[in-house]
């Protein structure tokens, strides 16, 4: 009971942490035109919120259908899909991309190419009757590594110029939102994630282990498949929205766990949530407003994100 | 037998590989651009095929490989960081920090392969490409701070059209590394099996796991600085040969040398027929064929 109680009190005081660092990001030096900049400042945050709902709830629970701390969903080949098809569009259409295909159209095309990808996957090991997530995310993999050297060959073929354009949508930044598709992907956003937590019960099960579960009369393969679409629609829709970041679940899960000391996911998802959203805010606002650096915050998040990773495998005695 | 059959294969298409080209057959492109060319890809192949070898006897486990290990994306950091601080200085110092930056991930990657127990065979390998996907998102981090993202993806795009005479000699270096793995072949594949077991039969294990590094690194960072990565290479060349033909590693070894050089030697006639007269990197041709082999070995032979 009084565990409960603690961890209520944490949830609240990370909610009033993230309350507290938007309205940071938000109000922080407005200067004069303060409507424009609560209008372009609140988009970032709506953005912020909507990319750490999707990497929070698909880390957590993809961490927990495979049974480990140390995979992210984004690495079963979404970002280098994402990466190519990007990679394409410039290839064929150079420096016109933007006029030939709108915001709505690219994002369009990357979650439907995203999410047939991840069906097409999930059909190929599943039909082979095969329901080994380890070979699922092997397989992943490596198209991942085939659609990464497609589109470094690519890449070398783009005029110089127009490979800044590849660049730019080869890091995550919140700078550039279109507000259409930012007010669709919090609605996709909000969906899943009703319907992922109100499934979170079976997390807890299937965190047991498999046997465990099945014995427990849980419906295994169904419901490990449901989540596997959840995570699909999630990454792709955050990395259509942003760009990738890889590393980002990877350090937000680690650190939710190590902060909550819990295993009820209906708790986790909620923490992973405000821990993602305080660390992307908390990491924007350092970036934009305090160091004034020009990196894009994904890179520092895959640096220390990898760093602690690095710790994480070389500390940890048994994987 | 085996080998003297694979032995007139691999000739059969190095004599092919030689007249393959644009240029007019003459004594002067022969000797400065198609004999290093042909023979830079037989090494390679050779030599990326024994070091995935080398990598799974070492961790006992069949999909370890520099690709699935993080050492190729390790070598790249190490060209990267050579050209960040010592942009002019020659090509041995350049060979030396990528020889340092992959010995030394190798080392790495087999401290955190040791600590995995007894998990999923495919376990391993997915450590191992999350470790390459860091290095190399660290490294992509101060190539853009450069504006070289362009620049270095060219060079780890694996190519062998810039190869010509005086250019690619650093690649010579695989000879020792394939002659020394030849010799210590039985001793990689005991200490795979643990330092207590290969302390029980008298190996020292750090020496022998010292002595495999070495060769892993020595011929990755040559083959990665003449002509770029080659993926797959390693881990589906081993696989194919010891699905057809056994484990013993003493019989295998030679067909796997000689069936990566095939497999490279046939990427690389592809990769200069196809879109004649222009060129399809190897780097390109070999994923696709590497992955699909792959693929088909994972899901339909039940490897």
């Amino acid at each position: 009971m009084e565990k409960t109680i603690t961890i209520r009190r944490s949830l609240l005081i990370a909610l009033l942490l993230m309350i507290a660092s938007a309205a940071l990001f938000m109000f922080y030096k407005m200067g004069n035109s303060w409507e424009f900049a609560l209008r372009f400042r609140g988009m970032k945050v709506i953005t912020i919120i909507v990319v750490a709902g999707c990497v929070a709830f698909s880390s957590v629970s993809f961490q927990t259908l495979t049974n480990n701390r140390i995979l992210t969903p984004s690495i079963m080949g979404f970002e280098s899909l994402y990466l190519l098809i990007q990679t394409i569009i410039v290839f064929f259409y150079g420096d016109q991309t933007f006029k030939v295909l709108s915001h709505v159209d690219n994002f369009l095309v990357s979650v439907i190419a995203m999410i047939a990808f991840a069906f097409m996957l999930y059909l190929m090991i599943y039909k082979k009757g095969k329901d080994n997530l380890y070979l699922l995310l092997l397989v992943g993999i490596i198209l991942g590594t085939l659609f990464s050297s497609l589109s470094s060959f690519m890449q070398l073929l783009i005029d110089p110029n127009d490979f800044f354009i590849v660049q730019g949508k080869m890091f995550a930044t919140f700078n550039k939102i279109n507000s259409d598709l930012l007010w669709s992907s919090l609605i996709i956003m909000v969906i899943i994630l009703i319907i992922g937590f109100r499934m979170s019960k079976y997390l807890d099960v299937i965190a047991l282990g498999r046997d465990q579960a099945i014995n427990l009369g849980l419906n295994y393969n169904r419901v490990v498949k449901i989540f596997l679409v959840l995570i699909a629609i999630l990454v792709s829709v955050s990395t259509a929205l942003v760009g990738p970041i890889t590393f980002l679940g990877l350090l937000v899960t680690n650190l939710t766990y190590e902060l909550f000391k819990t295993h009820r996911h209906s708790v986790i998802i909620i923490a992973c949530c405000l821990v993602s959203a305080i660390a992307l805010l908390i990491g924007q606002f350092l970036m934009e407003r305090v160091f004034n650096l020009s990196v894009p915050i994904s890179a520092i998040i895959n640096i220390v994100g990898g760093f602690y990773f690095m710790y994480l495998l070389l500390k940890v005695k048994k994987i | 037998m085996r080998v003297v059959v694979f032995t007139i294969i691999l000739l059969m298409l190095a004599a092919v590989s030689l007249f393959v080209g644009v240029a007019d057959v003459s004594a002067a492109v022969v000797s400065i651009s198609r004999i290093p060319r042909t023979a830079a890809l037989i090494l390679a192949g050779v030599g990326m095929s024994v070091s995935g070898v080398i990598m799974q006897q070492m961790t006992q486990n069949k999909f370890v490989s520099p690709t699935t290990a993080g050492t190729l994306e390790a070598a790249k950091m190490g060209l990267l960081i050579f050209l960040i601080f010592t942009p002019t200085a020659g090509v041995s110092l350049k060979m030396l920090s990528a020889f340092l930056f992959t010995f030394l991930a190798s080392m790495i990657f087999l401290a955190i392969v040791r600590k995995i127990k007894h998990r999923n065979i495919i376990f391993v390998p997915l450590v191992g490409l999350m470790f390459g996907g860091i290095v190399g998102s660290i490294s992509t981090f101060f190539a853009v701070q450069l504006n070289i993202v362009q620049d270095t993806n060219a060079w780890m795009m694996g190519d062998f059209s810039g190869i010509l005479q005086g250019r690619y000699e650093l690649i010579y270096l695989t000879l020792p590394a394939i002659i020394i793995t030849y010799l210590y072949a039985n001793k990689f594949t005991v200490i795979g099996m643990g330092e207590e077991f290969s302390r029980n039969l008298g190996l020292n294990y750090n020496y022998i796991m010292n002595i495999g590094l070495f060769c892993v690194s020595l011929t990755v960072s040559s083959v990665v600085i003449t002509a770029g990565a080659i993926p797959f290479l390693g881990l589906i060349v081993p696989n194919v040969v010891s699905l057809l033909f056994g484990d013993n590693l003493k019989k295998t070894l030679p067909i796997v040398a000689l069936s990566g050089a095939i497999f490279l030697l046939i990427c690389d006639i592809i990769g200069r027929v196809v879109i004649y007269p222009y060129e399809v990197p190897i780097g390109v041709t070999v994923s696709i064929f590497g992955s699909i082999i792959f693929l088909f070995l994972m899901l339909w032979k039940r490897l």
